[in-house]
Parts: C-alpha cells; sequence; structure tokens
C-alpha cells in the first residue's frame, strides 16, 4: 500500500530506553501535580483572605496561567528567569512551567467547587468553636477536593501531555526527549513516535483509570 | 446566665431586633414564637456571635459576646447552636461529625471523643448509624446527629434555631422528643420554634417577638391561655387553624 | 523606556508570527468546529456502543501530546505518503482533528443537556427530526455549549504555539528566534505574552459572563 516499509523492530529495541524516558515523564508529572495543588490551596487561600494583595497575586497567577501559552510559562522559567541569572536545568524549567500551569488552573477549579459548598457549612463548623483556619481546614478543603476529584484527574492528563515541552527547553531525559534523541540516531521518526504515542496514551488511560479506582474507594459518601 | 441587653441589630436598611431584653438563667427552657422576620432566629446567632450587634450587648456568664478582647471560639464552646438546616458535614461519617470539633477544638483524644461521641449518638438514638454518611441519613436523623454534633462539646448552654421547620412532618416528632429529653435533663435552652404545642409542653417561659420587638413574655400557660398583647392574639389563633 | 536592540524589522517579524498564529487558530477552529459538530451528533445518535470507534478515535486526540500529533503526522505526509505537503497544511490538519475531539464533546454535552421531555413535546407537535434539531436542540444546546466552545478555540490559540515544530514560525516561535539573536528574553517574552494575554483574556471573561448568565435563568 505504501512505498515505505516501516521497521517496528527497529524501534521496538528501543522501547526499554523509551519507558525510562516514561518513568521521568511521571516523575515530572507527578511532582508538579503535587506542587501545583499545594499552591493552589494556598492561591485559594489568599483569595478569601480579604488582603487586596494576596488576592491580587492569586488572580493575576489564575489568569496568565489559563489565558497564555503552557509553552510561553515554560519559556518565561527557564529564559525569563535566566534573565534575572536564575539558570535553570531543563529539568527545573519544565518542573515550574508545569507546576505554574497547573497551580493556576486548579486554583480556578477550587473557586468552582467552593461555590458548591454551603456558607453554612463554614457557619457550622465555626458554631462548634472552630476557628476560621480550622473550619477551612476539616470541613471547606476535604470537600473541595472532593469536588474537584475530576478535574484535578484531568489537569494530571494535562500535565503528563505538557511533559513533552521539556524538548523546547533541553530536556532529553523525558519520554519525548529520549524519542527525540533516538529519532536522531536512526531516523525512524514515525516509528519511534508512533510508539511514544502509544506509551502516552497508555499512561493517561491508567491515571484515568486509577483516578477513578481511587475516587471510588476514597468517597463512599 | 445569658443575659440580653437592649440589642439592637440591622441588616441593611432593616432593623431586625429594636433593642431586646431578655435574661435567661441556668436550666431555664426559653421558646421564642413569632411571625417570619420577626428577628427571632437572628437573636439566636447573635447570641454565639455568628452575627454582629449594632448595640446593646450580651453576657455569657458574664463575658460580653462582642467584646472586642472575647475569645468567641472560647465561647462557643459553652454554646451550642443547631440550625433549621442541619448542616451535617457530608464527608465525614455520623460518629466523625461528631468527634471532629471535641478533636481539633478541645484537643481530645481519639479514643475519649469516640467514646463521648458514641454515648451522644445513642442518646439521641442514632447508636446504630455510627459509620453511617449523613447522606444516607433521613433528615430528621440528620437533625438529631447535629443535636449530637452539638452535645459532644458538653455545651451548658444549647440554641435551638427552627430545628423542625426543615423536617418532613412524620420526622419532626423524633426530634422533638429528643428536644424534650433534652429540656428535662436541666440543659439551659433558647428555642425558636413554630410547634406550639411543643414549646407549651416544654418551656418554662415563652416570648412572643413581633417585628424585631419582644411583645410579650412569661410562663407559657399565660401565653397561651391569656396573651395580653393583641399581636400575640392574633399570631396565635393564626396559627391554630 | 527600555534600552533595547529591538528594531522596526523585528517588530514586523514578530507581527508576522502572530498574525500566523491567528490564521492557523482560525482555520483549525473554523473546520474543526465543523467537524466535531459532526462526530458530536454522530457520537449522539449512535449512542455509546455504536460510536465506540469513533469515541476511541477522537480519545487519541485527547490523550497523547500535540507535538507528537505534529511530528506524526508530519513524518506519515511526507516520508510514508510522500505528499509534498507544507508544514502549514500539517499543522491545520493536525489542530483542526484536534479541535474536532474535543468539539464533538462538547457538542455531545450540549445536546444531552436538552431535556427529552422538551424534544418530545417538539416531536409530539408534528415536528421531524430535522426539524426539532434545527428549532430546538440547535438554540438549547448553543447555550450550554458556546462558552465551553469559546475556552475550546482560546485552548486551540494558545496550542497552536506548538505548529513550530512542522517549521511553521508563529508568535512564539518568532520571539524564540529573536531571544536567540537578541539576548533580550524578558522584554520579547512579556511583548509575546501580552499579544496572548489580551485576546484571550477578554474573550474569556466574556465566555464566563454568558455561562452565569445562561446558568441563571
Amino acid at each position: 500500500m505504501f512505498n515505505y516499509t516501516f521497521q517496528w523492530k527497529q524501534a521496538m529495541a528501543r522501547l526499554p530506553q523509551m519507558l525510562d524516558g516514561a518513568v521521568v515523564t511521571m516523575q515530572v508529572a507527578i511532582l508538579s501535580m503535587v506542587l501545583g495543588i499545594l499552591l493552589a490551596i494556598i492561591l485559594t487561600m489568599f483569595r478569601l483572605s480579604g488582603i487586596r494583595i494576596l488576592s491580587a497575586v492569586a488572580k493575576t497567577w489564575v489568569e496568565i496561567a489559563r489565558n497564555t501559552p503552557a509553552l510561553f510559562q515554560i519559556y518565561m522559567a527557564h529564559f525569563g528567569l535566566g534573565s534575572f541569572g536564575l539558570h535553570l536545568s531543563p529539568f527545573l524549567s519544565i518542573l515550574i512551567g508545569i507546576t505554574f500551569n497547573n497551580a493556576g488552573y486548579l486554583t480556578e477549579n477550587f473557586r468552582g467547587a467552593l461555590k458548591a459548598i454551603p456558607d453554612t457549612q463554614t457557619r457550622a463548623a465555626r458554631s462548634l468553636g472552630m476557628g476560621a483556619a480550622g473550619a477551612f481546614r476539616h470541613v471547606v478543603l476535604p470537600q473541595m477536593l472532593r469536588i474537584s476529584f475530576l478535574p484535578m484527574t484531568n489537569q494530571m492528563v494535562w500535565a503528563i501531555l505538557m511533559t513533552s515541552l521539556g524538548v523546547t527547553v533541553g530536556m532529553n531525559t523525558d519520554l519525548y526527549g529520549v524519542t527525540q534523541d533516538l529519532n536522531a540516531l536512526t531516523f525512524r521518526t514515525f516509528e519511534l513516535f508512533a510508539l511514544a504515542a502509544v506509551i502516552f496514551y497508555a499512561i493517561t488511560k491508567i491515571v484515568t483509570l486509577g483516578a477513578r479506582l481511587i475516587a471510588a474507594r476514597l468517597f463512599r459518601y | 446566665m445569658i443575659e440580653i441587653e437592649h440589642v439592637r441589630k440591622s441588616f441593611g436598611q432593616l432593623e431586625v431586633l429594636k433593642g431586646i431584653d431578655l435574661t435567661v438563667s441556668k436550666g431555664e427552657v426559653v421558646t421564642i414564637i413569632g411571625g417570619s422576620g420577626s428577628g427571632k432566629s437572628t437573636l439566636l446567632t447573635c447570641i454565639n456571635g455568628l452575627e454582629p450587634i449594632d448595640s446593646g450587648r450580651i453576657l455569657i456568664d458574664g463575658t460580653e459576646v462582642h467584646a472586642k478582647s472575647t475569645d468567641l471560639n472560647k465561647l462557643r464552646r459553652k454554646v451550642g447552636i443547631v440550625f433549621q438546616q442541619w448542616n451535617a458535614f457530608p464527608h465525614l461519617t455520623v460518629l466523625e461529625n461528631v468527634t471532629l470539633a471535641p478533636r481539633k477544638v478541645l484537643g481530645m483524644a481519639r479514643a475519649e471523643a469516640e467514646e463521648i461521641a458514641v454515648r451522644q449518638l445513642t442518646h439521641v438514638g442514632l447508636g446504630d448509624k455510627l459509620k453511617t454518611y449523613p447522606g444516607r441519613l433521613s433528615g430528621g436523623q440528620q437533625q438529631r446527629m447535629a443535636i449530637a454534633r452539638a452535645l459532644a462539646m458538653s455545651p451548658e448552654y444549647m440554641l435551638f434555631d427552627e430545628v423542625t421547620s426543615a423536617l418532613d412532618p412524620q420526622l419532626v416528632g423524633e426530634v422533638l422528643d429528643t428536644l424534650k429529653m433534652l429540656a428535662q435533663e436541666g440543659m439551659t435552652m433558647i428555642l425558636v420554634t413554630h410547634e406550639m404545642a411543643f414549646a407549651r409542653d416544654v418551656s418554662d417561659r415563652v416570648a412572643f417577638f413581633h417585628q424585631g420587638v419582644m411583645a410579650e413574655i412569661g410562663p407559657p400557660q399565660q401565653i397561651f391561655g391569656d396573651p395580653q398583647h393583641p399581636e400575640t392574639r392574633k399570631f396565635l389563633s393564626s396559627t391554630r387553624q | 523606556m527600555f534600552d533595547t536592540a529591538l528594531t522596526t524589522a523585528d517588530f514586523v517579524f514578530l507581527a508576522k508570527g502572530a498574525g500566523m498564529t491567528i490564521v492557523v487558530t482560525i482555520i483549525s477552529v473554523i473546520a474543526g468546529t465543523v467537524l466535531g459538530i459532526v462526530f458530536g451528533v454522530i457520537r449522539y445518535q449512535l449512542g455509546a456502543i455504536w460510536a465506540a470507534p469513533l469515541i476511541f478515535v477522537l480519545d487519541i486526540f485527547r490523550s497523547i501530546p500535540l507535538l507528537i500529533q505534529l511530528v506524526l503526522a508530519n513524518a506519515f505526509m511526507g516520508t510514508i505518503l510522500r505528499l509534498n505537503m507544507s508544514g502549514f497544511t500539517v499543522a491545520c490538519i493536525v489542530l483542526s482533528m484536534y479541535t474536532a475531539a474535543y468539539c464533538a464533546e462538547i457538542v455531545r454535552g450540549g445536546i444531552e443537556a436538552v431535556p427529552a421531555t422538551t424534544r418530545r413535546a417538539a416531536r409530539s407537535l408534528g415536528m421531524s427530526w430535522g426539524q426539532d434539531m434545527r428549532e430546538i436542540v440547535l438554540p438549547l444546546a448553543t447555550r450550554v455549549a458556546l462558552p465551553s466552545w469559546i475556552g475550546l478555540a482560546l485552548g486551540v490559540m494558545k496550542d497552536s504555539a506548538l505548529v513550530y515544530v512542522v517549521q511553521v514560525t508563529e508568535l512564539l516561535r518568532s520571539t524564540q528566534i529573536l531571544i536567540t539573536r537578541l539576548q533580550e528574553p524578558l522584554l520579547l517574552l512579556m511583548i509575546c505574552g501580552a499579544f496572548y494575554f489580551v485576546i484571550s483574556f477578554p474573550l474569556a471573561r466574556f465566555g464566563g459572563y454568558l455561562e452565569k448568565r445562561w446558568s441563571n435563568d
């Protein structure tokens, strides 16, 4: 059918290297999610603090994260911070870039989730003698994370896909970077990237399925 | 003792409390009745400091609720409140709902908090629902859980804000029975309610609120049998139908 | 204000990049939306089981990095089919499919949000399937779908930054070229970011406004 000989064997021979890359990809994605969630919780508290400067910081962060390309945010981490003399490794650049993006989107998700939690929940907690921080931590926060679980899963998938952008700042140990380097050696572009695509697909499916199982176990109410 | 002195409170243009005076002694059960918008629920949320007041003062055992120096969180341990909407914490089991505040606010160990919680839950008839999530309970059960949750803090005073108004009629009885039991045990209580028969039955004194003013207060026999204020008569005849 | 080596020619270069970003975005959003509506309606009509192959294919576009989609399409067109296709064409094709994959879900969600009772009422008045779709489902579903669709279109604009990989010089690529040449990353990135922001922010706000307004009535 095609005037082209597929060399799948050649690509398959590189599978172990690519799987090593997939591990790095997952490390970046998981780390960026954990940091992103923590930052998003902090930004959410900034928003709720009523202190103008803090809520302005949160607002600016969210809007930049949502209204510029992820690749732009990664460039900012790499070249932007670089111009302040802060030269980050590719790993740190991509990690900071994706974390920034995650935190922005998650803060917005949390905002929506908070709307679904009635004020009376806080009131009930306060009436039991809890302080504002205690009420947030023990009553509002767990419900907020519960409601945001699906958007968080989606963001995790995004984070995995975004790791592929690391190549633009010189990252070559993640799945995309490894594939690109192998391509430079063998020129089996289609086979190698098709294999990478299959791995990415499998990872995202495992993550979404895993998240569903976790949700079923975690949230029984 | 709860002392309410000349309390005024407005929401924007609307003055909902126009100078309320009321003293509730230890062990007393006071019921507040009145039409909607009479300010009776607002008064309860002012007593435990959930709402600020514009003037006057409220003292609980001599501590001024709205003074800047008052630690409201500490004060609220003394004054439990149960709302019309029971506000169960949906992410926690019944047992966890009740142990949360004793553990996090009073710093109790889990075992101790659970012991108290089990006792309170058994007391309100929910001893078999400990591991259930509130979403699986009926409104009446959730409301009884909310009562146990407040009681687990060993409050000296309990405020009940129309706790049966949001319930299906067939569930009202079980909650009222719980309240009656508490009253008989000597808990100091202020209740806002629409259940007139219950108010007559359980109260030491009944107060009638009308448009932000306490129009009349007295023993239930007098309020229900021989109301003095024309608005009280009007209100009671309207509720009898 | 800035002591910069940026010349007018450099600005023209950036503007060309910005133009490319907009052209690629508009073509892909239009083509992707048309495809997405077709896929979305088919998906809805067939139901989850019969539409399984379609669901699977569309899901692929949402589950692998866009960068890889572009590289694969480029390799497929070039080395396998040996078509002499420009990077621009490849970029538009891939981004259109990418848009369609998301758009189909939005369309399906919109149709499903129209209450069955409303549709039964329309059909019981003697309307045909087509009339029901046009007169009842389309206007109601649009309300649900439009805010998400605006979000999608803006997402495509942002993601179009990746078409550099098939040698299309859009805004971010132009910026990067100038960064390498002029070594003034901060200023250049700020210009570039501001461009995206100025387009995206008001439109995203507008989408949010529509969503709020329409969910209230």
